[in-house]
């Protein structure tokens, strides 16, 4: 009689902004919360959601983002004045508060406790000179292979 | 809206079989679920599920995982072992509460 696996969510992060942290974190948690096994994997920028010195310092970008409009669209000139891209990010990090959703570090600690695998990509480490000592506990280090196979026979999201 | 015999009480359900009426719920209707999930209830499930509930019957709604672990009723990995696979579920199901739908 054939085993039943069960069923495995792969997320591939590549962003490091606030607005792109999120997506991939909520959706892990999601999945743990129902009993599906996840594999997070950071690369490049999503490095940052899993890198202690920098995952609580995340911003929004207020140049050229044709998607930030809370009130008004913000044009670029506007975003570029000095303090914008960190007002913004402040204001940011306050509304997902208020929703009892944790900053970056605390989630990514929920995330591990919760039994996600999280891994760092060894290429895009090695080109920001990164080592295993700059990641937070229980992230591995991970080439491309290593995830593909793990990454065998599961749905795969790319944020 | 369909009904289950659990403990030997009738209990209104849904089609994945989780109490739609809190009320109906008792220790007994709890045990029986939890038998049906293969969970032996401990202490420590004792009092997860005693939070879910208080929390439900002050704001009618289930809480949060997060909002569970925050309270220091349990923590995130004790919560993931005691309440495999699928621990937002399994509570809602041995607490007699309906599906939970938060993210978080």
């Amino acid at each position: 009689m054939e085993e039943i696996k069960p069923r495995k969510l792969v997320l591939i992060a590549s962003k490091g902004s606030l607005d792109m942290a999120y997506p991939p974190m909520i959706l892990a948690n999601a999945a743990r919360m129902s009993g599906i096994e996840v594999e997070l994997f950071c690369t490049f920028w999503g490095l940052d959601l899993i890198t202690k010195a920098k995952n609580n310092k995340l911003n929004v970008a207020t140049v050229g983002n044709p998607s930030m409009h809370p009130w008004f669209h913000i044009p670029t000139w506007l975003g570029a004045i000095p303090g914008m891209s960190w007002a913004a990010s402040w204001y940011m990090r306050k509304e997902i508060d208020k929703l009892d959703f944790p900053p970056v570090g605390e989630f990514m600690e929920m995330l591990v406790d919760s039994g996600a695998h999280v891994y760092g990509c060894k290429m895009s480490m090695d080109m920001m000179k990164l080592t295993q000592a700059d990641l937070i506990d229980g992230a591995e280090v991970l080439g491309a292979m290593e995830f593909l196979e793990k990454a065998d026979g599961a749905q795969i999201i790319f944020v | 809206m369909a009904t289950k015999q659990i403990a030997g009480k009738t209990v209104e359900v849904d089609a994945e079989g989780y109490m739609q009426n809190s009320k109906e719920w008792s220790k007994e209707v709890c045990e029986a679920i939890a038998a049906e999930q293969g969970i032996t209830l401990t202490d420590a499930h004792w009092k997860v599920i005693e939070f879910a509930r208080d929390e439900f019957n002050k704001t009618n709604e289930s809480p949060t995982l997060r909002r569970i672990t925050k309270s220091g009723v349990i923590n995130t990995k004790d919560l993931y072992a005691f309440f495999p696979n699928g621990p937002a579920g399994k509570i809602a199901r041995l607490a007699g509460l309906r599906k939970p739908t938060g993210c978080i």
